[in-house]
């Protein structure tokens, strides 16, 4: 197969085949704690698909609610009811000599990346630093706040009194009995 | 081939498919009642990836965006709920394994 495959291509099925593995070591792991870690890598890969689909805003709510909020109470809740005594947890490093350099290179990759673009391109044109583009257009972004506050102007008011209740009684649910007060 | 290679709508759905029937498989096998929330998760996150998908290629509205973001909201909101409800029933029963919890059935 001489067909060269689009780096879009390449990209939407690294980002779905860390989605689909992640959600299925989630569902077959043994270990409930596994489960839990493995949800990052399905939450990160659905969120990398929501860029794809050039959804930017909810790929950041998704990763602010979902792996900064839902995957940590889940943790959380996974430490505090299953009996994790009696699974040998240590927290001994390994490799601590590799991790190192490869570290190191990381960083240094990064900073490779990073750094001021200058050079031209293989057109032979005078490449842009960043190409930044001024004034860029982020209509998306507008759009969704216009329809926030126009269009879904009450479900919006709706949603954030659903959440109101929901945390209320979600702290008054797991709060511990005050006997006799 | 051709229709592989060039990323559309089907591609979403077929993944949105296969994470929504993890997702179901988690919720039905699980006997941990974490692990069925997290199977919830999983079945939430493939219906809004068909709900961006849609918005992208077939719709020229951002509905489908502020349905996602509505999704997730409450999907954080149930979050909390569930998992205080685990909480409190690991306090009065010791075992949040699903079909070990019978308070409600005599």
């Amino acid at each position: 197969m001489d067909l060269p495959i689009p780096l879009e291509t390449q990209l939407f099925f690294l980002l779905a085949t860390i989605a689909i593995l992640s959600a299925a070591l989630v569902v077959f792991s043994p270990n409930i704690i596994h489960s839990g870690f493995a949800l990052l890598g399905a939450f990160g890969g659905v969120a990398g698909l929501y860029i794809f689909l050039s959804a930017d805003f909810v790929a950041v709510v998704q990763i602010l609610v979902y792996i900064g909020g839902i995957l940590v109470l889940i943790l959380f809740s996974v430490m505090l009811t299953n009996r994790i005594r009696n699974i040998a947890i240590s927290n001994q490093s390994i490799n601590r000599w590799l991790s190192i350099p490869v570290g190191a290179a990381l960083a240094g990759l990064l900073a490779y990346v990073a750094r001021y673009p200058s050079g031209r391109d293989a057109a032979g044109l005078d490449r842009h630093p960043w190409n930044v583009i001024p004034n860029a257009d982020n209509s998306m972004l507008g759009r969704l706040g216009d329809a926030f506050l126009d269009e879904y102007l009450m479900p919006f008011e709706l949603a954030s009194v659903v959440i109101l209740v929901a945390l209320i009684g979600a702290a008054y649910i797991a709060r511990r009995e005050v006997r006799g007060d | 081939m051709d229709q592989i290679i060039h990323v559309g709508l089907p591609h979403f759905l077929v993944v949105a498919a296969i994470l929504f029937t993890l997702g179901l498989l988690c919720v039905v096998t699980r006997r941990n009642a974490i692990g069925i929330l997290m199977g919830v998760e999983l079945i939430l996150n493939a219906a809004n990836i068909n709900f961006v998908a849609f918005t992208k290629y077939t719709s020229a509205s951002v509905g489908g965006h502020v349905f996602a973001v509505f999704v997730i909201v409450m999907a954080a909101a149930e979050a909390a709920i569930a998992l205080a409800i685990t909480l409190s029933l690991f306090q009065k029963s010791k075992s949040i394994i699903a079909d070990e919890n019978t308070l409600l059935k005599n």
